[in-house]
């Protein structure tokens, strides 16, 4: 008990902040000591799932719609903001995703680092950003919440701007200003949120009970203001059409391993904001909004695809299908559904593992060929056919195949299309239904014809000489986890859905109340 | 006393007080300029003994004695100073020493 | 085994991951695993099928034990209503429809006794307070199926092992046997339609995989793209389907419980006719119906054991399965019980004669049997759109072997002669390979449908389905078509043996018989192409003793929710003036075939001479021109035009936006800077600078170091400060 209860009181704090700690560490030895790094790096990201996975460990799952391991702690007295931070069935899978994926990239990184090399800085940042994720993810309070939100651009920003390709200073430039921008909407609802139910909290549960009240007399166009300004904030994140563009520059210029922590978890982050914190505190708002959501998730499924199939460099493709699957989860999360809102984690987990893999494939591309236009590559199956496979396996799972994890975000989404929540337009949904799921065709489309011009045939007559090694140790031990979740993923959606499911139908159940008066 | 023996004493001291001043001012050589700054000292010695005794008060008197001691070690001190500009300039005009000068 | 067959499916599924990892380092590659597990397999199923006869003999007797002995009365189906009404009239629940499947009604009538399914289930996710399962359903039709994709899947093995010798990723070739093999049988016991998407995509990538099995030629690897995409856009309709069923079925997966409702009126049937629509759709792809079919001709790029497998005997006829699987929903959807033409029908009975009519231009003779499989496809589509449930089955059934053998029996051709081209590489190898020959001619007769032969007893049991059931009139266009396509078969097939076993080799070296590994599979599929119509033998027929129908008595599903409960599901008798003129259709046909062929008689060259006859050959030639719309028009056009202007707009429109803005404040910052910044405040900001230098200039003079300087300062001062004190306080 005496275990549990330090577990309960430190654990999650310990979990989001040692990465910072090995920072620290990292700062005090020098630059040279590349080996060093790279164990404190590896040493300090495990450290951290090591608390991650005794909580997952000690965590009630009969209980899991409620907030556990709460640290409640006086932070900003002046604000009335608060160390407050938990976890729940809706915080679980992406901790965990996040946790998974980190200390890979650095694993990745262990024979991979981007030039200029400089492995201190490039992992100290890493780390940072990891805090900042982990953060986000835990945060119950708005001001917490936002302060780990914005911590993770910065690191972000370097990572891109220093070890980016050519064009790398527009394209962490555009990044960073575009989130920023989409931060500044949002701080200013928080803020409106906070006055307008009489500036006693920033807690997100505390202030969806205030809205919830009706004592403070919010009208409802102050309420659509409100979420219009969080919906900025998130839609820029994740990122949604037509706030995408900072994507594709991003990720082509970012090294492979931001590119990783990008697809897979950064994006979460506005996903998550969404039922994290706008579904909850502005229920009846996102009823009034979930149309146009939705209508912009659907263009973005064929958007997306189609600017896919434009695509000439085979990183900027894999960016571009972000934006068609993030658009399968808005869609499901614009159905406010209990299956809607489950298919939306299951698709940000899936999407995560599924769309960091590609990345980390289309990395080990360019460090085998230094190229990534389609064009010219070719055959990678008869030059690197373990390679070959690993990109087969994932392009199936990122269209979608049942039997892999990336069908639980999809189908689920679907089918939650087609009986939106309460107070949404059913004609209007079925028609967003149908459109997704020629969505589906588009994706199968663009991921078979991008591995067939890369994987089948025979080599160009450039690299029919090129000696091209196969799938290294590092490659292997970073990479075996993630293919080995989305094989077991698909085949026991559970893991995901039994998580969240309890949370999710009490989030629906609250917007449909919400959505009755 | 009376008021007539107060006016010469108090003139007398203005003299004095003047003659020292027009010293510190105008003369070039640093000892001039030490000399005429006791003149200066010396003639508030005497305002200060003669106010003493028009209000029959002894502390003018000790002031007095204060003035004096620490007028010698002004001295003193002003001397060596003096001493150490000649060693090192060969001259003690004041006009020469401005390495102060902003 | 009836409870536990769901391990069988797992044993190749088990197989493939061994194959895949351990196969390489094993003595034969990994195919003994392959072989072994499918064989294993294949004695279970026919454990299971004996198993499953002793049930459905017993249903009656347990049935005796079932208390739930109700009146006929119970409830009475009103086809115009769609809602099912218990004697005393009031409307059914769902729970009390549901009720229906799990009640053993006695057997009352012969046709109307019902035979419990066996199931099991298991909880796969839970979502909101509802479990969603995953279960194992065992009835006729997967009882019929295990048998046949384990058989043939078990000769397809054998016959790989010395077909694909020496391949460079014959490991990976069994792997993939396997996996599909598991897939199959997961899809043909799948109890909720959930499960049936997953299996049907697996067994669908498994195609993929296996025709780009050649995948450096760029052909190869097209064909098993334009496969998977082609089978995508159906998949639309697929999960469309679903999802209707599963909302309307009051959120439910399990096809037991859609069926029932569908055959008992508990869904509306608006939403049973947009379900029943939507799955077609997937229907057309997965089983090469007219105008998805385009990629079933082509994915004969595969290996040929692939082809007679996947896109002949077993994968292709999945979108046959699922219509009869949820044949409540289609029967309900579209009244094929009281209609008289309907678009099951419609979409079979095109490609009947469609498919056939291209079947007569090809050159290469897996695409001769490529198409012939599509309008045999038909031919069962038709069937079930007509509500000849257990025709289509049957000829499903049939066609199974008998197609195989021909898939079989053309490769080992290719594999004698290196080529697939009847034209200019075969002819004459009646001489050289006997066996090979003696087989296919079975096969051929049996597709044919002469009598004894297979395929005569399904195809007649479909032609006297079309001309008997419906509504008033019935479908007897769907059996003129029927007996058009029959003509056609006889001729195209006609041909093929022809162009290939007759006349002069035309080739190069010496073809040469196969070795036993495929004559032995090729005798196992004839002998069954012989006598598998056996199986379902009319009543009519004297001297059959209790054989009569045994295959609608076993395989055909009785009980609530197959719509044999319903007034308007009939069983079609056999008919012997059909039986007659279809035999005599098929005959004339070869017969004039013979003569144009080996007599040379007839309009030879009449291609060149009559425009029409050119014109006609153009078309077929150019495939009805639906490649060159898809792959030219539609393709072509999304990857082209749509997909670069899209990508036009996001760089130009949206990036615009952003560029724009940035752009835009970027120069707002300049003129900021230039004009207002350095312009006016920095001159404030200057001036005072300079100002206060300006003072600083002034006042520097006053420290001159001059002592005595300081001193008049000091002294004037003071005195100032003297004088103001004296003259002005």
């Amino acid at each position: 008990m005496n275990n549990n209860q330090f577990l309960t009181d430190w654990g999650l704090t310990l979990m989001v902040f040692l990465p910072l700690a090995g920072a620290l560490v990292m700062l005090l030895v020098p630059k040279e000591e590349e080996a060093a790094h790279k164990w404190i790096a590896l040493l300090a990201s495990l450290a951290s799932a090591a608390f991650g996975i005794a909580i997952f460990a000690d965590f009630d799952y009969d209980n899991s719609k409620s907030l556990q391991f709460v640290v409640d702690k006086r932070w900003i007295d002046v604000i009335h903001s608060r160390y407050l931070i938990g976890v729940d069935g809706l915080s679980l899978p992406l901790l965990a995703l996040t946790l998974l994926v980190v200390p890979l990239c650095i694993i990745y990184s262990w024979n991979h680092l981007p030039e200029p090399r400089n492995a201190k800085a490039f992992l100290m940042l890493i780390l940072v950003l990891h805090t900042g994720m982990l953060g986000t993810f835990v945060a119950q309070d708005l001001i917490l919440f936002f302060v780990f939100f914005e911590v993770v651009l910065l690191p972000m920003y370097f990572l891109i701007g220093v070890w980016g390709g050519e064009q790398r200073q527009y394209a962490s430039l555009k990044f960073f200003l575009y989130t920023l921008f989409g931060s500044a909407l949002m701080i200013v609802s928080f803020l409106a949120l906070f006055f307008v139910t009489g500036g006693e909290t920033f807690s997100i549960a505390g202030l969806a009970e205030r809205v919830a009240s009706g004592d403070y007399d919010i009208s409802h166009t102050t309420m659509l203001l409100i979420f219009g300004g969080m919906f900025m904030g998130f839609a820029i994140k994740v990122p949604m059409f037509p706030f995408h563009t900072w994507l594709p520059d991003a990720h082509t210029q970012a090294p492979t391993v931001g590119s990783v922590i990008l697809a897979a978890i950064l994006l979460k982050l506005g996903t998550y904001g969404f039922v994290r914190v706008a579904l909850p505190i502005l229920p009846e708002a996102a009823v009034s909004w979930a149309p146009w959501i939705g209508g912009l998730a659907v263009v973005g499924i064929i958007y997306g695809a189609l600017a896919c199939l434009a695509q000439t460099d085979m990183k900027r493709l894999i960016a571009f299908s972000s934006v068609a699957h993030m658009g399968f989860t808005m869609l499901a999360i614009a159905t406010l559904t209990d299956f809607g809102l489950n298919a939306a984690v299951f698709g940000m987990v899936a999407h995560g593992l599924i769309t960091g893999m590609l990345f980390f494939i289309a990395g080990s591309v360019k460090d085998r060929y230094h190229t990534l236009e389609i064009r010219r590559l070719g055959g990678l199956l008869v030059k690197a056919p373990r390679l070959g496979w690993i990109f087969g396996f994932t392009a199936m799972a990122s269209l979608g195949l049942p039997g892999l994890a990336g069908f639980w975000g999809e189908f689920p989404a679907i089918l939650s299309t087609y009986e939106p929540g309460a107070g949404l337009s059913e004609v209007l949904f079925r028609t967003y239904m149908v459109l997704a799921a020629l969505g589906t065709v588009l994706a199968a489309g663009y991921l078979l014809w991008l591995f067939q011009r890369t994987a089948f045939g025979t080599p160009t007559a450039e690299f029919a000489d090129t000696d091209v090694p196969d799938v290294q140790l590092p490659e292997w031990i970073a990479w075996t986890p993630m293919l080995l979740l989305i094989a077991v993923l698909g085949f026991f959606p559970n893991l995901v859905f039994g998580v969240t499911d309890d949370h999710m139908t009490s989030v629906a159940q609250s917007i449909a109340a919400a959505a009755g008066h | 006393m009376d008021d007539l023996m107060l006016n010469q004493f108090l003139l007398l001291g203005a003299v004095l007080f003047c003659i020292g001043v027009y010293g510190v001012l105008a003369r070039r050589n640093a000892v001039m300029v030490l000399m005429s700054i006791e003149l200066i000292l010396n003639a508030v010695n005497i305002n200060l003994i003669t106010f003493g005794a028009q209000h029959g008060d002894i502390a003018g008197q000790v002031f007095a004695l204060f003035v004096i001691a620490v007028a010698a070690a002004e001295v003193g001190v002003g001397l060596a100073i003096v001493l150490i500009i000649y060693r090192n300039r060969h001259s003690v005009d004041l006009n020469d020493v401005d390495a102060m000068k902003g | 085994m009836l409870e536990n067959a769901w391990i069988i499916p797992l044993i190749p599924a088990a197989s493939f991951l061994l194959i895949l990892f351990f196969g390489k380092r094993l003595p034969r590659k990994g195919s003994e695993i392959g072989v072994a597990a499918v064989g294993l397999a294949f004695v279970l199923a026919l454990v299971v099928n004996v198993q499953w006869f002793h049930h459905v003999d017993n249903a009656g007797e347990r049935s005796g034990h079932s208390e739930e002995a109700t009146d006929d009365g119970w409830f009475a189906y009103a086809p115009n209503t769609n809602v099912a009404v218990t004697s005393d009239g009031h409307e059914l629940t769902r729970a009390e429809l549901l009720e229906l499947t799990n009640k053993v009604e006695p057997a009352s009538e012969g046709e109307h006794e019902s035979v419990a399914p066996v199931t099991k289930d298991w909880t796969w996710f839970e979502n909101g307070d509802k479990d969603i399962n995953i279960g194992m359903l065992i009835d006729g039709p997967a009882v019929m199926m295990l048998f046949v994709v384990t058989l043939v899947s078990l000769l397809v093995h054998v016959y790989s092992t010395d077909y694909v010798a020496g391949d460079p990723r014959y490991t990976h070739f069994f792997a993939f046997l396997s996996l599909f093999t598991a897939s199959m049988l997961g899809l043909i016991m799948a109890k909720s339609t959930l499960q049936l998407i997953v299996m049907w995509e697996l067994v669908g990538v498994c195609s993929f995989v296996l025709i780009g099995h050649w995948w450096e030629e760029k052909p190869n690897s097209d064909a098993a793209v334009k496969a998977f995409i082609t089978n995508r856009v159906g998949d639309i309709g697929l999960l469309c389907g679903v999802t209707i069923l599963y909302w309307s079925a009051g959120q439910t997966f399990d096809i037991l419980e859609i069926n029932t409702l569908a055959v008992n009126g508990g869904i509306s049937s608006t939403a049973l006719t947009v379900a029943a629509f939507a799955l077609l759709a997937a229907v057309m792809s997965k089983s090469g119906q007219f105008i998805l079919h385009t990629w079933l001709p082509d994915a004969m790029a595969g290996p040929t054991p692939v082809s007679a497998l996947i896109h002949a005997a077993t994968m292709v006829v999945a979108g046959i399965f699922m219509v009869g699987r949820l044949y409540g929903v289609f029967f309900q959807g579209f009244d094929i019980g009281i209609s008289t033409v309907n678009a099951l029908a419609i979409v079979g009975g095109i490609t009947v004669l469609g498919g056939a009519g291209l079947a007569f231009v090809q050159n290469d003779i897996k695409k001769v049997l490529a198409y012939s499989t599509v309008s045999q496809l038909g031919y069962m589509v038709m069937a079930l759109g007509v509500g000849a449930w257990t025709a289509a089955f049957f000829h499903l059934f049939t066609h199974a072997f008998f197609k195989a053998c021909l898939f079989l029996g053309s490769g080992s051709v290719s594999h004698a002669v290196h080529s697939f081209d009847m034209k200019k590489d075969m002819g004459g190898l009646k001489k050289w390979m006997p066996q090979t020959f003696w087989t296919f001619m079975i096969a051929t007769a049996a597709l044919i449908g002469i009598i004894p032969l297979a395929g005569f007893w399904s195809k007649d049991e479909i032609l006297a389905g079309a001309s008997q059931l419906g509504g008033d009139g019935n479908y007897t266009i769907f059996m003129v078509v029927g007996l058009i396509g029959a003509f056609m078969t006889a001729a195209y097939m006609t041909r093929c043996v022809y162009l290939t076993f007759f006349g002069e080799y035309r080739g190069h070296g010496h073809p040469h018989e196969s070795g036993p590994r495929i004559t032995v599979p090729l005798w196992i599929l004839a002998g069954l192409a012989l006598i598998a119509g056996a199986a379902n033998i009319p009543a009519w027929f004297p001297g059959q003793g209790s054989w009569e129908l045994r295959f609608e008595h076993f395989y055909e599903p009785k009980g609530a929710y197959f719509p044999s409960a319903l007034a308007s599901f009939e069983v079609p008798e056999f008919d012997p003036k059909i039986a007659i003129i279809s035999t005599i259709i098929g005959l004339s046909s070869i017969g004039l075939a013979y003569l144009y062929y080996w007599k040379d008689r007839g309009p030879h060259g009449a291609t060149e001479r009559y425009r029409i006859a050119n014109a006609g050959y153009t078309v077929l030639a150019n495939k009805y021109y639906f490649d060159r719309l898809y792959t030219d028009g539609i393709v072509a056009g999304v990857k082209g035009p749509v997909a670069r202007a899209a990508y036009w707009i996001n760089q130009n429109v949206l990036d615009g936006v952003v560029n724009g803005a940035a752009t835009v404040a970027a120069a707002t910052g300049r003129f900021v800077y230039n004009r207002i910044d350095q312009g006016v405040v920095d001159t404030i900001v200057d001036g005072s600078g300079s100002a206060a230098e300006g003072g600083g200039q002034v006042l520097r003079q006053l420290t001159s170091g001059k002592v005595q300087q300081y001193g008049a300062l000091l002294f004037g001062a003071t005195a100032i400060f003297a004088g103001v004190l004296i003259f002005v306080v």
